[in-house]
C-alpha cells in the first residue's frame, strides 16, 4: 500500500516538475538565444517575458485546429500521439537523487527502477521515430515526406555510434539499470578527482562523452541536424501540415527528448547526482550559488536599468535567491535536496550547451551529416568501445 | 487464481502463425509478403520464450535471440532486393514479377 | 491477476493486430499493425520473464527492422495493392484450412503435450542481461559468432544489392 502511494506522489511530482521544466525551457531557449544574438527575447508578458510560456499555450490551444483534406486520416493523429506519448515515458526510469527515508518509508527518487533501464531508453529513441516519420508520410505532402524521410534515415545512422558509445560507460559499471550505474560512480580518486566516467580509470570516457552528445544532438533533431524540419528548404519539414495542438505534442516532444538525453548523459557520464566535490564542501555549494545570484541581483541596482520595471523585479529575484540558499543551508534538507541540485544543475548546463550550440553552428548540409554519421563518428565510437574493453578487460 | 496458463501463450503464437501463414498466402504485395513472415518468426519466438519459461532455462531465449538476429539480417537483404525489383520492374506485385528476364 | 489482465489485453492487441496486418490493403498500414503484434509481445516476454529479450525485441525489430520497412515504403511511395485473382482453391479452401491448422496446433498444446504450468509474473527472473550474456558467451559462442559473420555478410549483399547501377 506504502509503495502505491509513494509512487503515485512521485509520479504526479515528477509529472508536474516535467512539464513545467518543459514549458520554460522553451523561455530559456529564446532568451538565451535572443542574448546570443544581442537581442532581448521575450519580454512583454511577465517581468523578463516569464509568463510567456502560458500565453503560448494559450495561443496553441485557442488556435483553429485544422485538418487538411488531402491527409491521411488516421495515421495524421496517430502520429503527434506516438511522438508524445513515447518522449514522455522514457522521464519514468530516471533516477534523480538516492535513495532516501522519509516519514519512516525508504524511497528511490525515481519514479520506478528497471533492471535493464538503458535498454529500455533505447528501445523507446528506437522506436520514437515513427512520429515523424508517419508524420512526414501521413501529411500528403512532399516537404513533408522529404523531413520524414530524412529523419528516419538520420535517426538510423545516428543510433549507431549512439548506442555503441553507451556501451563503454556500462563497462565500466558492470550493470544496465540506472542506479547501478548511478552508484559506480560515487567516490574520488586521492581524494579530489570524482569517480564520473568522464573521469573514470582506467579509460576516461570523454571522447565517449563528446560522441554521445553530437549523436544526441542528431537523434533529437536539432540544430545542427535538424534537416528534417530545416525551414529554408523544407518550409517546416515533418510538421508543416501541423497546427494547434497537434503541433504542439511535436513541440513538447522534442523538448522532452531533449531533457532525456541529457539526463541519460548525466546518468552515463557526469557521474549522476554525485557531486563534484567531497561530501562536507559539496553541500555548502548550492547554498553558495544562489548567495553569489541574490548578490549579483542587487549589485545590479547601483548601475540603473534603463527600464524601470528592473528596479523593481531585480530585487525580488535577489529575494527569492536568498531565500533558495536559506534553505539549502538547513541541514535537515540537505541530504535530499543537495543530489538534487547537483543532478538538475548538470542537466541544466547540458540543456544550455544544446542552446548554446543552436544559437553558434549553422546547419549541416544532407551528405555532410551522413558523411560524418558513417565516416567519423561511428569508427571513433567504435574504437573508443575497443578501447574500453581492452583495458576493462586488462585491468 | 490470477495465473495464466503456459498454453495460453503457446495458442496464441499458434494463432499470430496462422495468421502469418494467411498474410504470405494471400497477399500480393512484396512487402506485406515480407511482413508476413517477420510475424511468423516474431509468434515462433514467442513460443521459445514460453518454452524457456516452462522449463526455467534460458536456451530458449537465446535461440528467439538468434532468430532476432537473422531475422534483422534478411530484413536488409530482403528490402535490398525489394528496391532492386521495384527499380527494375516498377511494380511490387508479386505476380506481376513473373518473367525470368527482363 | 494483473498479469492476467495485461496478458489478456495484450493477447488481444496482438491477434487484432495480426488480422489488421492480413486485411489492411495498404503496406502502411500492415506495417504498424506488425509494430503493434512486436509491442505486445514484447510486453508478454516481460510477463515470462525475459527482460533482456523484451527490450531487444524493441529495438531490433520495433526500432530497426521495421523502421527500414517503413523506410522503403515511404521511399518507394508504394500505394495500395491491387486485388489481383486468386484461384479457386484459396478462396474456398483456405479459410477453413488455416482454421483446422489452428485447431489442430491448439488440439496438440492442450491434450498432446506433458501439462503445462502457470505463469506467475515475477516468479522466475532468468531473463536479465547478465544470464543471457553468460549462456551467449560461454556455451553459445560459436554459434554468436557464426551470426555477426552471417550479419557481415549481409551487410556486404545489402550494399551490393542496393548500388546506384546493376548491370
Amino acid at each position: 500500500m506504502t509503495f502505491i502511494i509513494a509512487s503515485l506522489i512521485k509520479i504526479v511530482i515528477v509529472f508536474a516538475v516535467f512539464m513545467t521544466t518543459l514549458a520554460y525551457l522553451q523561455w530559456v531557449e529564446r532568451k538565451v538565444l535572443a542574448h546570443i544574438q544581442s537581442r532581448t527575447g521575450p519580454l512583454r508578458v511577465g517581468p523578463h517575458g516569464l509568463m510567456q510560456p502560458l500565453a503560448d499555450v494559450c495561443k496553441l490551444l485557442t488556435k483553429e485546429d485544422l485538418l487538411p483534406p488531402y491527409v491521411n486520416r488516421f495515421f495524421y493523429l496517430l502520429a503527434p500521439f506516438i511522438a508524445v506519448c513515447l518522449a514522455l515515458i522514457s522521464i519514468s526510469i530516471i533516477p534523480f537523487g538516492p535513495e532516501i527515508t522519509v516519514f519512516g518509508t525508504r524511497t528511490d527518487m525515481q519514479i520506478s527502477d528497471v533492471n535493464v533501464g538503458i535498454l529500455f531508453i533505447l528501445a523507446i529513441g528506437a522506436v520514437s521515430v515513427y512520429g515523424v516519420a508517419l508524420a512526414g508520410w501521413s501529411s500528403n505532402n512532399k516537404y513533408s515526406l522529404l523531413g520524414g524521410l530524412r529523419s528516419s534515415a538520420q535517426m538510423i545512422s545516428y543510433e549507431l555510434p549512439f548506442t555503441l558509445v553507451i556501451v563503454s560507460p556500462l563497462l565500466l559499471a558492470n550493470q544496465l539499470s540506472f542506479r547501478g550505474i548511478a552508484d559506480s560512480q560515487a567516490g574520488y580518486y586521492l581524494g579530489f578527482i570524482p569517480r564520473w566516467n568522464i573521469f573514470q580509470m582506467p579509460f576516461p570516457q570523454i571522447f565517449g562523452f563528446i560522441i554521445f552528445m553530437i549523436a544526441g544532438f542528431a537523434e533529437t533533431n536539432r540544430v545542427p541536424f535538424d534537416l528534417p524540419e530545416a525551414e529554408n528548404e523544407l518550409v517546416a519539414g515533418f510538421h508543416t501540415e501541423y497546427s494547434s495542438m497537434k503541433f504542439a505534442c511535436f513541440f513538447m516532444s522534442e523538448y522532452a527528448n531533449m531533457v532525456t538525453i541529457t539526463c541519460v548523459a548525466t546518468l552515463l557520464f557526469l557521474g549522476a547526482w554525485h557531486p563534484l566535490f567531497p561530501a562536507p564542501y559539496s553541500n555548502w555549494v548550492p547554498s553558495l550559488v544562489f548567495l553569489l545570484a541574490a548578490i549579483l541581483c542587487f549589485y545590479q541596482l547601483t548601475s540603473p536599468s534603463p527600464r524601470r520595471l528592473d528596479r523593481i523585479t531585480f530585487p525580488i529575484f535577489g529575494l527569492v535567491a536568498l531565500v533558495l540558499a536559506g534553505i539549502w543551508a538547513i541541514p535537515q534538507f540537505q541530504f535530499i535536496l543537495v543530489p538534487i541540485w547537483w543532478f538538475v544543475s548538470k542537466v541544466g548546463l547540458l540543456l544550455f550547451t544544446y542552446i548554446w550550440v543552436r544559437g553558434t553552428l549553422p546547419r549541416f548540409r544532407y551528405d555532410q551529416l551522413m558523411h560524418f554519421a558513417w565516416t567519423f563518428l561511428f569508427p571513433c565510437a567504435l574504437i573508443n568501445l575497443l578501447l574500453t574493453a581492452l583495458l576493462v578487460a586488462i585491468f | 487464481m490470477g495465473h495464466v496458463p503456459l498454453s495460453w501463450y503457446l495458442v496464441l503464437s499458434a494463432i499470430l502463425f496462422a495468421l502469418g501463414v494467411a498474410g504470405f498466402v494471400y497477399r500480393k504485395s512484396v512487402i506485406t509478403v515480407f511482413m508476413s513472415i517477420e510475424l511468423m518468426l516474431n509468434s515462433v519466438n514467442l513460443s521459445f520464450v514460453a518454452f524457456s519459461y516452462q522449463l526455467q532455462r534460458i536456451d530458449g531465449q537465446i535461440y528467439s535471440f538468434f532468430v532476432m538476429v537473422v531475422a534483422a539480417a534478411e530484413a536488409a537483404v530482403g528490402l535490398a532486393i525489394i528496391l532492386t525489383i521495384f527499380k527494375n520492374r516498377g511494380t511490387l506485385q508479386i505476380d506481376e514479377v513473373d518473367s525470368m528476364k527482363l | 491477476m494483473i498479469d492476467t489482465v495485461l496478458f489478456i489485453i495484450c493477447a488481444i492487441v496482438a491477434v487484432v493486430c495480426g488480422f489488421n496486418l492480413v486485411l489492411q490493403k495498404h503496406p502502411i498500414s500492415s506495417a504498424l499493425s506488425l509494430i503493434g503484434v512486436m509491442s505486445s509481445l514484447a510486453v508478454l516476454y516481460l510477463l515470462l520473464g525475459a527482460e533482456f529479450i523484451a527490450m531487444t525485441q524493441m529495438i531490433v525489430y520495433g526500432g530497426a527492422v521495421m523502421v527500414l520497412f517503413v523506410f522503403v515504403i515511404m521511399l518507394l511511395n508504394a500505394g495500395s495493392e491491387k486485388a489481383s485473382s486468386k484461384s479457386w482453391f484459396a478462396q474456398i479452401a483456405g479459410v477453413p484450412l488455416l482454421l483446422a491448422f489452428v485447431g489442430i496446433l491448439a488440439f496438440l498444446i492442450r491434450g498432446v503435450l506433458p501439462p503445462l504450468g502457470t505463469v506467475a509474473f515475477g516468479s522466475w527472473v532468468g531473463g536479465t542481461a547478465e544470464h543471457v550474456g553468460q549462456l551467449l558467451f560461454t556455451t553459445y559462442l560459436l554459434p554468436f559468432e557464426i551470426i555477426s559473420v552471417l550479419i557481415l555478410i549481409a551487410i556486404l549483399g545489402a550494399v551490393v544489392l542496393a548500388r546506384k547501377e546493376i548491370d
